[in-house]
């Protein structure tokens, strides 16, 4: 608001803002301060923070206790994987959208027609499913039974108009885990509802829950539509006359794709990939039920703490430092650019 | 503008993703849709049975299910209202010039970045401890003998503050960007009008943040809805549990497939409600 300013008003405003600011960073900045003082200390820390000694002991113990190495390799390695898988499937599908979209369906089916393949394909499926006892024994069984319930939904996106495709991918991000998670436990369990013993191809051992391979596919499924959003925003905004250019002096769609499209989508491609390691870092719902110990991410690792023979609060400060301090920095170099991410778009 | 060439490959470079966020979408709701009308206790697996539309009786009978379901309005209805307050607050003194602008930015939006599990432990133990905690220190300073037992009698009630502090920098983030593109010669005609600040905020700010302000709204109850950590790891379950907690200790403590699949299923109806809204307000401005 750019209404005149005097000197007395800038002072007010700048006193203000930054007791408002620090008044809200105040808890990080207490467990910052906690983290370095003795166990005692820590618990009498309102009377005299600044008079007991400071000490690094506390970050060694939480390491030594409770491993917190293993825990940042598995955060890294299912917020990294997850968003590397998420652009392999993302990046197509937001070019797409943005340089060849689809202003109306692609083809006249009423709705009714759709209805009737998907729910028909879907009611075989569980036919199918229902005189065989609910198990597909056989793998074949199993991917075709998985195909009757997709395709027919992909296929009736797919032929919808690119602003139709974009809004379902948005109502796919509006399911609640909740809805999800008996189904996703089940599946994911060893003696969960799918026999996992094919004949030749025998996974009756594996156990996905608290595994990466569980993992990391899942945390990509629910960033998907953010990142695919995000992306197309990005791409939307690339001039089009400088790929007609590139066309015009004969350059094929490789190289349009590698030589022209990328190096200009890097910025957008490099600030979406952050959101996805931020909201992947900060994981908690799937991380607390689905992992427990060989592929628990940090969100798990400070839930340790909160057993009441872990009352330690040096080390958990230490431990919710350790914890934070990456994801922070990474926050704070891409708040700019997170605000499309953030609200699909809708506020630029 | 796109040549035959690139339309036709770019329409199958959009099938992987249809493929598995469909995928993603259909088959854990249909097979929670399939579990809800079963009779299926995970401590009795082998004895299944057809149960009708009995685990939503027993579901909505509970009642843990109407505590928590006020519990959850009350949690997505005041976070939403203090962060809106907030956020246009800190919008508004954000956008004015000031020193240490960008640093006092940095560390208002901060708290979205800390993890669920970290914000709650750090608020539960560090600072409102009965004995040991910050606002205990404080109350003492001031006289007081007893100071607030927060989780203990008000768990409802922590659990919103710390769900506010971390929804609060995402609602002024939004805001934010927001407001700063207003329109330029609005601001100066108004200041060359000599419009007093109230009315200038009154007529031409309010106005502009409207949208942004219902995007935030409906985003919010989105992710507010599916609050579970926060109230997880404090183990207030019992006294502030909301839906989505429900839902979890129904199978984890209950062991009960088919009440917990028909809670899911309510949630999925609670949330389908609002995101309609939200595709509507999108959409909206996917033409413009």
């Amino acid at each position: 608001m750019a209404l005149k300013q005097t000197t007395g008003q800038k002072i007010t405003i700048t006193i203000v803002a930054w007791v408002i600011g620090l008044l809200l960073f105040f808890p990080i900045l207490w467990t910052a301060i906690a983290a370095f003082k003795t166990e005692s200390d820590a618990y009498t820390l309102p009377q005299n923070f600044l008079t007991t000694p400071w000490t690094l002991e506390n970050f060694g113990i939480v390491q030594e206790r409770s491993d917190y190495v293993l825990y940042i390799r598995n955060t890294v390695i299912i917020a990294g994987l997850s968003t590397l898988l998420g652009l392999v499937f993302a990046v197509p599908a937001a070019w797409s959208m943005a340089f060849a979209p689809q202003s109306k369906p692609t083809n006249n089916w009423s709705g009714y027609t759709w209805l009737a393949i998907i729910f028909g394909s879907g009611g075989l499926a569980a036919l199918i499913l229902y005189f065989m006892g609910w198990h597909p024994t056989n793998f074949l069984v199993g991917i075709i039974l998985l195909l009757m319930f997709v395709v027919p939904v992909s296929a009736w996106v797919w032929t919808r108009a690119t602003k139709d495709t974009l809004l379902w991918m948005l109502s796919t991000k509006m399911m609640p885990p909740a809805g999800a998670l008996i189904s996703i436990y089940l599946l994911f369990n060893r003696n969960g509802l799918v026999y996992k013993d094919w004949g030749w191809i025998d996974l009756s051992d594996y156990n996905l829950v608290d595994s990466f391979w569980g993992m990391v596919p899942l945390v990509m499924l629910l960033n998907l539509p953010i990142i695919i959003w995000m992306l197309y925003t990005y791409f939307k905004e690339l001039p089009v006359e400088i790929l007609e250019a590139a066309r015009m002096d004969g350059a094929s769609l490789w190289n349009e794709l590698t030589q022209v499209l990328t190096p200009m989508a890097m910025p957008g491609i490099a600030s979406t990939c952050l959101l996805n390691l931020i909201l992947a870092w900060n994981e908690a719902f799937w991380s607390l039920n689905l992992t427990n110990k060989f592929a628990a991410p940090l969100s798990f690792f400070i839930s340790e703490y909160s057993s009441p023979e872990g009352q330690f609060w040096a080390k958990l400060s230490a431990a919710s430092i350790m914890a934070i301090v990456p994801i922070l920095i990474v926050g704070w170099f891409s708040q700019k650019q997170l605000v499309r991410g953030l609200t699909f778009g809708a506020v630029k | 503008m796109a040549t035959n060439q690139s339309r036709a490959i770019g329409k199958w470079a959009l099938a992987p993703s249809l493929i598995v966020l469909s995928a993603w979408a259909f088959v854990p709701l249909a097979l929670t849709i399939y579990f809800a009308f079963l009779r299926y206790n995970l401590q009795d697996p082998d004895n299944t049975s057809w149960f009708g539309l009995s685990n939503f009786y027993y579901f909505l009978s509970d009642p843990y299910f109407t505590k928590d379901f006020i519990n959850t309005i009350l949690l997505v209805g005041s976070t939403i209202i203090f962060t809106i307050a907030g956020g246009v607050g800190l919008a508004v003194l954000l956008d004015q010039p000031f020193w240490g602008r960008g640093i006092v930015r940095l560390l208002m939006i901060s708290p979205f970045f800390i993890m669920p599990t970290v914000s709650s432990l750090v608020w539960k133990n560090l600072i409102m401890h009965p004995v040991f905690g910050l606002f205990a220190g404080i109350q003492r300073f001031f006289g007081s003998t007893e100071p607030i037992d927060w989780f203990g009698h008000y768990p409802l009630i922590s659990v919103i503050i710390i769900v506010t502090w971390q929804w609060l920098p995402y609602a002024t983030l939004i805001l934010l960007t927001a407001m700063q593109s207003l329109d330029g010669e609005q601001k100066d005609a108004a200041a060359m009008d000599g419009a007093p600040p109230l009315s200038y905020f009154r007529y031409i700010v309010l106005p502009h943040l409207s949208r942004p302000i219902t995007v935030v709204i409906l985003i919010e109850t989105i992710f507010l809805l599916n609050i579970f950590a926060e109230i997880k790891v404090t183990s207030v379950g019992g006294f502030a549990g909301n839906l989505t907690y429900l839902v979890f200790s129904q199978l984890n403590d209950a062991n009960d497939v088919g009440a917990a699949a028909a809670g899911g299923i309510i949630a999925v109806i609670l949330a389908n409600i609002v995101s309609y809204f939200l595709v509507r307000i999108v959409g909206k401005n996917l033409e413009g």
